[in-house]
């Protein structure tokens, strides 16, 4: 009597269990499962076009990308993934280094994208560019002061430039491509200049930085450009405020300015091959480039496709042409070295 | 005296033999709980690889004084703004008094990282206060001193804002559940209201207080989005960083295992300095409080107290949201959004349940068996609440994946039929995630409330012939009655507003207010994220009504 198992309710336990087995691991022939670091905003319009024009269903998970590079891992050959959406280069050499990627073996898609935006062994794709550039106050800054991401540690620049934290990729990877270019000991100098040059300890994200330069309280900032576009795009404050500012091209003499990507891998447990590498090419096409260029105002990765006006007006720019992977492989030891630079 | 008891009723359980079946389910629904967290532990026994060498050498000293301080902070903040409040509205009478009592819960709806997002929109150099102060004076950058959000006591404020309904939710209740004769008896010997609110009432309250302390604290330890956005190194980012930019899973575990260590230590604490003291009253009550009428200033304190903590941990933050809302809602406001509140709905729903289940068969495994081993296993069990999320996702998805895995293994060897992967991806690795996540609010919550029954009452009802389950179900259920839907709908609201775990864990296609908010947000677009957020703040206020209607009701029947 005690003890009496209610009999009722487990079934119906039971019977919720089976449903959401069933709602969880769909199996039908004409799909396709993506998992995305990409926002779903900045994804699923496309996914949807090409599930409007090829007749396949697209399933989506976004998420942070070590987090679903870690759950691609646990899951290994079971995993439901056929795709991985990254918005840097480093977590595709990651999980290209992880063994959970594969070969896509597609000749238009190596003949659309340069070496340099894809990997070696033809596992991942850039699928669109990001430029990291130098912005700055055009009624505090003689754009003739500035030359180079190196300069940027001159003492002229002491309490003038705002950055956010070091636990952000996109300064990682920059790290990383100094260290690619000039190795520790140079970088480590740099960095130390740098850091020492900071208006504030590094708080908020791009647009952050971007207002507080046009706040005054900084004259330099380094930026992803599509974050100045955006907000020269919108209809608030932001706006006057980004309008204050300036894109300046470092390194033009140079190695070019630092550019990352936001790409795509196939993975070794993908069920839905065929599909996934029709998915990439749709990516890489004048239609999906030209959405990435209008909508997010990222660079296409051909360079024979218009960019936004906002981007137009930013000029033309040399960007460097670094082979990605290399980003990956500095990656620990950039934040190690920007750790030890005092770099928050 | 009570030794004695607790005896007699082990040697009642004896005799119907079921002291080990009650036992070992416990032990045994501890052990899958711990699962993740053990998950975690493990990597202990790894070799400390030389990301250590370079943590030492550099952030960890950061982790654990900024982690340290953001507790001492947040601790402090939220007992004063807490039991202030809970003893105000308890025991006095003043107008608006009744509105307080539930308007005090709301700021509990609104996700730190939310209110830290509409702070900083508001009072950062380039937001509206600021800029305006600039235009009327004529100020420049430098001329003058404003203090900035985004720093260590920033973060302490806005945690504590949001993170103080705890400890007043748990403090009033005890407040009003104290026994008249009590606080009359200290008033007839002459203390002021002061000292017997001092030397009486609060150390009575005191298991109630520290239980609602406790998941602040634990809250604050597994902060990742306000301080993340702040730009304060705490453990938690101490354990992102070292996992994704040094690319470290192993020193990261490592970390998250110091932290848990931490949290252990603190409850042992807590634990010794209560030690052998009991809590339970052996008066019942026969009518409820007396209530203090406040008059003149003393109004105008008490109702000060009450509003400040309302203005600045609701009112203003879900202003700034409302103002944004009415910018955006055309954009995003749609038939997905609705959706996608309907799944939060759900989801927090079928979470809160869960995990009011199994926290109500543990904390009843403990008073059962109050020996070391299942102690412990509750103990243990508990801990989720103070690890971050990610970790948690992390500590589920590796032993989940494992158990697919194998199964599927066999029984392609066996059958040669793949089974996929049975759990990993679904809904049950997720409702799982949040039951680990919070299963510590509804063993405080219930263990909280079985305390303050006597255990005579067990006893009488065992002597008359009904078994564990009965009894639970007969006598404490009914009594506990408040204690639980505070805990169900603690764990609701705590789920609604869950990030990580959701983010990682979920199945295909399947959002929630609390992801929509998130990609927005850390796209940079707070206005454009504000319906979302509005709208977790809006559903997390339903409970919060509910709760305070199950409140209104306690006091009522002691009336």
């Amino acid at each position: 009597m005690n003890d009496r198992f209610d009999y009722p309710s487990a079934r119906a336990l039971c019977g919720l269990l089976l449903i959401l087995l069933a709602l969880g691991a769909p199996l039908r022939a004409a799909e396709l499962n993506v998992y995305s670091a990409r926002k779903e905003a900045l994804i699923k319009p496309l996914l949807d076009k090409y599930s409007a024009a090829s007749g396949v269903t697209v399933n989506l998970v976004t998420g942070k990308g070590d987090a679903l590079l870690t759950r691609l891992q646990t899951e290994g050959r079971n995993s439901p993934a056929d795709v991985l959406i990254t918005t840097d280069a480093g977590r595709l050499y990651r999980a290209h280094e992880a063994g959970v990627l594969q070969k896509i073996a597609s000749p238009a898609l190596d003949a659309a994208i340069p070496a340099h935006l894809r990997s070696e062994q033809g596992d991942w794709y850039g699928l669109s560019v990001r430029a990291r550039a130098i912005v700055y106050a055009r009624d505090r800054v003689q754009p003739g002061d500035l030359s180079s991401y190196e300069d940027l540690a001159d003492p002229k620049w002491k309490r003038r430039i705002c950055i956010r934290s070091s636990s952000n990729i996109y300064n990682q990877s920059l790290v990383a491509s100094m260290l690619a270019a000039h190795g520790g000991e140079k970088t480590d100098a740099w960095l130390r200049g740098l850091v020492a040059n900071f208006a504030r300890p590094p708080v908020g994200g791009d647009r952050d930085q971007v207002l507080a330069a046009a706040a005054g309280q900084c004259d330099v900032v380094i930026v992803n450009t599509y974050y100045l576009a955006a907000m020269l795009n919108d209809k608030s404050a932001q706006r006057e405020a980004a309008e204050k500012l300036k894109v300046f091209w470092p390194n033009q003499n140079g190695q070019g300015a630092h550019v990352n990507i936001s790409g795509i891998g196939l993975t070794t447990a993908a069920r839905h091959r065929d599909n996934a590498v029709r998915l990439i090419e749709y990516l890489a096409s004048t239609e999906a480039q030209t959405w990435y260029a209008e909508v997010n105002h990222e660079y296409p990765i051909r360079s024979n496709i218009p960019v936004s006006k906002t981007l137009a007006a930013m000029g033309k720019f040399k960007a460097d042409t670094l082979n990605l992977h290399q980003l990956g492989q500095h990656n620990a030891e950039a934040v190690k070295l920007m750790d030890r630079a005092g770099w928050k | 005296m009570n030794t004695t008891s607790v005896t007699a009723v082990e040697s009642t359980y004896r005799l119907h033999g079921q002291l080990s079946s009650w036992r070992l389910g416990v032990l045994v629904v501890a052990l899958v709980v711990a699962m993740p967290v053990l998950t975690v532990f493990g990597f202990f026994l790894q070799p400390a690889t030389d990301a250590w060498q370079h943590l030492v050498r550099t952030g960890l000293r950061d982790y654990a004084i900024n982690s340290l301080l953001l507790m001492l902070g947040v601790g402090a903040g939220t007992l004063l703004l807490g039991v202030s409040t809970a003893w105000v509205s308890a025991t006095c009478e003043f107008p608006g008094r009744r509105v307080f009592e539930w308007a005090l819960l709301l700021p509990m709806a609104i996700p730190a990282y939310i209110i830290a997002y509409t702070y900083t929109g508001m009072l950062d150099f380039a937001g509206p206060v600021q800029v305006a102060l600039r235009e009327l004076f004529g100020w420049g950058y430098g001329d003058y001193w404003f203090p900035n959000v985004r720093s260590l006591p920033g973060a302490v404020v806005m945690l504590s804002l949001v993170l103080y309904p705890y400890v007043y939710l748990l403090a009033r209740a005890a407040f009003l559940e104290q026994s008249v004769c009590v606080l009359e008896v200290s008033r007839t010997l002459g203390a002021t209201p002061m000292r017997t609110f001092l030397r009486v009432a609060l150390p009575m309250a005191r298991p109630a207080i520290v239980a609602g302390l406790l998941l602040a604290l634990m809250e604050t330890l597994a902060d990742y989005g306000t301080v993340q956005y702040f730009g304060v190194s705490t453990f938690t980012t101490g354990i992102f960083r070292t996992w994704f930019g040094l690319g470290d899973a192993v020193a990261a575990a490592q970390l998250s295992a110091l932290l848990m260590t931490v949290v252990f230590v603190l409850i042992l604490l807590e634990r010794w300095t209560r030690r052998q003291a009991r809590y339970h009253e052996t008066g019942t009550r026969m009518r409820s409080l007396p209530r203090h009428r406040l008059e003149g200033w003393r109004m105008a304190v008490g109702l000060a107290v009450c509003f400040m903590p309302l203005a600045f941990g609701f009112l203003l933050p879900a202003g700034q949201l409302l103002a944004w809302v009415v910018r955006t809602a055309g954009q995003m406001l749609d038939a997905d959004f609705l959706r996608i509140t309907g799944n939060s709905l759900v989801l927090a729903g079928s979470a809160a349940l869960v995990t009011l289940l199994v926290g109500l068969f543990m904390a009843y495994g403990k008073r059962l068996h109050g020996d070391r081993l299942v102690q412990g296993a509750v103990r243990v069990a508990g801990m989720g609440y103070a690890i971050p999320g990610t970790v948690i996702a992390i500590g589920v998805m590796i032993p989940f994946a494992w158990l697919d895995n194998t199964v599927d293994a066999w029984m392609r060897a066996r059958f040669n039929y793949s089974t996929g992967l049975l759990l990993s991806g679904t809904l049950v690795a997720l409702l799982f995630a949040y039951m680990v996540r919070f299963l510590a609010v509804a063993l405080q919550t219930a263990e909280a409330g079985l305390g303050k029954i006597r255990p005579s009452m067990d006893e009488a009802a065992r002597a008359l012939g009904h078994g564990p389950l009965d009894v639970l179900k007969k006598v404490h259920v009914p009594m506990l009655r408040g204690s639980l839907v505070t805990a169900m709908l603690l764990v609701f609201v705590d789920v609604l507003k869950e990030l990580p775990a959701t983010l990682v864990l979920r199945p295909f296609n399947f959002n929630t207010l609390a992801v929509r908010t998130y990609e927005l947000a850390s796209d940079e677009r707070l206005a454009d994220a504000a319906s979302a957020s509005l709208a977790i703040v809006l559903v997390g206020i339903i409970p919060v009504i509910l709760l305070s209607r199950s409140l209104s009701h306690t006091r009522r029947r002691y009336e």
